[in-house]
């Protein structure tokens, strides 16, 4: 099983902060476009994802137990 | 501690004191405030959230950077989560260094840094409305799902 977190306009979006699913096997970009057609998610394309809090690229495979987010632009300062 | 995520206002003498360093010749502190306009839309108040235990790890990568590119430099950083009204104190950056020049420029890349690689959003509240705001009103986009190397790695 994996936790997917949502973040700003995308927690909005989904309507939960975060899903409880399973996403292991799949890659980070698979896992966002099924995602985001389930929710109708905006903007996808500049939308970052971590894996376990650091950085991932799309290709990266989710792994059992991965901690998945999905980070919009970011607009801390 | 000297990263961190603070839902209460932020106490600006304490970080500065998390930098004092006898090889110290400067301090350098940035205050990151709540401004009323940006470009003439007159903001009410904000809400920033973050992915705290991510937005931890990112202040503190920033800080390694700092320290391997800035000899003898010491950062701290807390950043503000929750509603903050105008003039409030959203971020306070403080970094020491053996000399000024270095401290300027370490403080300077520690925001812009914050502004790139740590996940912490504003939403801003207008009479009229809100909206989550993106980098740079979504002037930047990830193509391969990350910050490239260069932005992660300057």
């Amino acid at each position: 099983m994996n936790k997917v977190m949502f973040f700003a306009h995308l927690r909005d979006a989904v309507g939960e902060e975060f899903l409880k699913l399973n996403a292991t096997g799949k890659s980070v970009a698979e896992l966002k476009a099924e995602l985001g057609a389930i929710y109708n998610l905006p903007k996808l394309d500049t939308v970052m994802t971590a894996i376990n809090e650091e950085f991932a690229q799309d290709d990266e495979v989710i792994q059992d137990g991965d901690e998945i987010a999905f980070i919009p632009p970011v607009s801390g300062g | 501690m000297n990263f961190q995520i603070s839902k209460e206002p932020i106490d600006i003498q304490s970080v500065i004191d998390k930098v004092v360093q006898r090889n110290a010749g400067a301090i350098t502190t940035f205050i990151g405030t709540v401004r009323e306009l940006t470009k003439g839309k007159k903001t009410l108040f904000l809400i920033y959230d973050a992915y705290e235990a991510m937005a931890v790890k990112k202040l503190e990568q920033i800080g390694r950077e700092i320290e391997e590119r800035w000899e003898g430099s010491q950062v701290a950083i807390t950043h503000r989560v929750g509603r903050l009204d105008i003039t409030d104190i959203a971020v306070v950056i403080a970094v020491s260094t053996p000399h000024r020049a270095d401290s300027y420029d370490a403080n300077r890349y520690a925001i812009e840094r914050i502004k790139e690689i740590v996940p912490i959003w504003k939403k801003e509240h207008w009479e009229d409305g809100e909206e989550w705001m993106g980098n740079q009103l979504e002037t930047v986009a990830y193509p391969s799902g990350k910050p490239e190397e260069d932005d992660l790695n300057e």
